[in-house]
């Protein structure tokens, strides 16, 4: 294919793209249907995803010790519960990493930190922060040091208490669980749904567009064009209604998120879906355009070979 | 039934050939057959020397620019310009851009159409629109014309028009064959006419009149 060939495709590609302004505006829109379904479905994945691990750092238990608490025995105890199988691992905070932690977390309340200073001794205990295998064992966990704390009957607990009987963390973890594995998989099998079916929406108005054109093409073929020739314009066609389809979503997305961003930020806690936009751009530009090109282009060969058989 | 049956007949260089029959003896079905359009079910077709139906579809456009078409229903490009028109034949055979600037003129101007260049077909009358036909058809100087009943959608003025056309682009060397129904056309011609009818070939006179 040499340079003058290539200008005369592309120039007619450009012109055909224009004097059909009505059949080119068509697919153009529904092409912006397909991909804007497309972009929603990979915020909805990022917000679940991130939601869903934000939870689940949540939903480990802390078993907060007394003050008094000898630490050889808190040791005994994490032994013994690293010695579970429902365990995934046990981390051991001292007194003072407990006080470190709290002071760094409070960094900025110089209140909360002059009442610390007012205090003689480390009002703060030590922790064991508990992780699971798998968020529905917590009560299981729970349950064995009940146990333990029963065996020792007679000393003085050194257990103040467990936040996994918190009420409010209890109830998150079981909302968790329900999300996690209902949502996932009908999150999936509706966005796979959607998509699948814009997608389909999609080729069939280029198919349409491009059979308003079919005695064109057999007019075309009877003047002695190639098949190359005749298909090249129409797949130009098809590319400039994604590449612009796909320019117009990502501009609708820059409002639409910042309009939901702060809203999805205290909602669905931590993630702010503007600024993962735009931190994200470049994988958005490529997904949306790139999938309006694709589809385009391919929608576009596939329709007009129905046409090519004489 | 098939539309045409023991259809044997041929063509040489330069002729101008007629061919006439009542709607449905299968003229069309015969100039579909030329044009690969449609495969016999047995017989074939040779142009030159080459069997036009064993010719692949990827390169049986290269055959086509030999031989022009015009049709009774014009089919031009209805988003092209004439101008547009007549230059995809020649952008489709590859013909370098200052020729399509200077023949596309020159032929327009041979079918008497100067003034209509930047016209739309939609713009056009039906006997202008197949001028730009018969320019579209010439304009890569083919060695045959098939003209499909060119003039069946024409007053009788632009059929005069059409068929002097015709008859001027034989005299420079190019091959016609034309299908017809128009009695007054055949008459004027004085040329060789194939008489069918209900798909077979009745009779075919050098110099013959419309005898049906």
């Amino acid at each position: 294919m040499n340079w003058v060939t290539t200008k005369r495709i592309f120039r007619a590609g450009f012109l055909d793209f224009w004097r059909n302004g009505f059949v080119s505006l068509s697919a153009i829109l529904m092409m912006i249907f397909t991909l804007f379904i497309i972009g929603v479905s990979v915020f909805t994945g990022v917000i679940l995803q991130t939601t869903l691990s934000e939870f689940r750092s949540q939903a480990d238990m802390n078993v907060y010790f007394t003050v008094d608490a000898q630490e050889q025995r808190i040791v005994e105890l994490k032994s013994s519960l690293e010695a579970l199988p429902e365990v995934k691992s046990v981390e051991y905070l001292s007194r003072e990493e407990a006080l470190a932690a709290f002071r760094e977390r409070h960094q900025n309340d110089q209140l909360t930190l002059q009442a610390l200073d007012e205090l003689e001794d480390n009002p703060l205990g030590a922790v064991l922060n508990v992780e699971a295998k798998d968020i529905t064992q917590y009560g299981a966990i729970a349950q064995f040091l009940q146990g333990q704390q029963a065996l020792q009957a007679g000393e003085p607990s050194v257990i103040d208490k467990i936040n996994y009987f918190d009420e409010a963390h209890r109830a998150a973890i079981d909302r968790l669980t329900a999300i996690t594995d209902s949502s996932k998989l009908i999150g999936f099998f509706i966005i796979l749904v959607l998509v699948a079916t814009t997608i389909a929406i999609s080729l069939n108005t280029i198919r349409l567009a491009i059979y308003t054109s079919r005695d064109e093409i057999s007019v075309m073929r009877l003047v002695g064009a190639g098949q190359f020739y005749i298909r090249a314009p129409f797949m130009v066609e098809g590319v400039l209604y994604g590449l612009i389809a796909g320019v117009i979503t990502l501009v609708l997305f820059y409002p639409l998120t910042w309009w939901l961003g702060a809203t999805t930020e205290d909602f669905f806690g931590g993630i702010n879906i503007f600024s993962y936009y735009l931190s994200h751009f470049p994988l958005f530009f490529l997904l949306i355009v790139g999938t309006g090109v694709v589809l385009g282009a391919v929608a576009s060969f596939l329709a007009v070979r129905r046409y090519l058989t004489i | 039934m098939a539309a045409l049956q023991d259809v044997s007949f041929s063509v040489e260089p330069s002729e101008f050939i007629s061919i006439v029959g009542h709607s449905g003896a299968g003229k069309t079905t015969l100039v579909k057959m030329l044009l690969a359009e449609e495969k016999p079910s047995s017989g074939s077709v040779f142009f030159e020397s080459v069997n036009v139906h064993e010719v692949p579809l990827k390169s049986i456009n290269t055959l086509r620019r030999k031989i022009g078409t015009v049709f009774q229903d014009f089919r031009l490009l209805p988003n092209k310009t004439a101008f547009e028109n007549i230059a995809f034949a020649m952008e489709a055979a590859g013909r370098p851009e200052e020729e399509i600037l200077s023949d596309v003129p020159h032929v327009l101007e041979l079918v008497d159409l100067g003034d209509k260049i930047n016209n739309f077909p939609s713009e056009l009358s039906g006997g202008e629109q197949q001028r730009v036909a018969i320019a579209r058809a010439i304009v890569n100087q083919p060695d045959v014309i098939v003209a499909d009943e060119p003039t069946g959608n024409l007053d009788p003025v632009n059929t005069f028009e059409i068929v002097q056309i015709l008859r001027k682009i034989n005299d420079l060397g190019t091959t016609i064959i034309l299908t017809t129904h128009n009695k007054g056309v055949i008459d004027s011609l004085k040329k060789r006419v194939i008489t069918m009818d209900r798909g077979k070939v009745i009779r075919d006179d050098k110099e013959g009149k419309y005898i049906l």
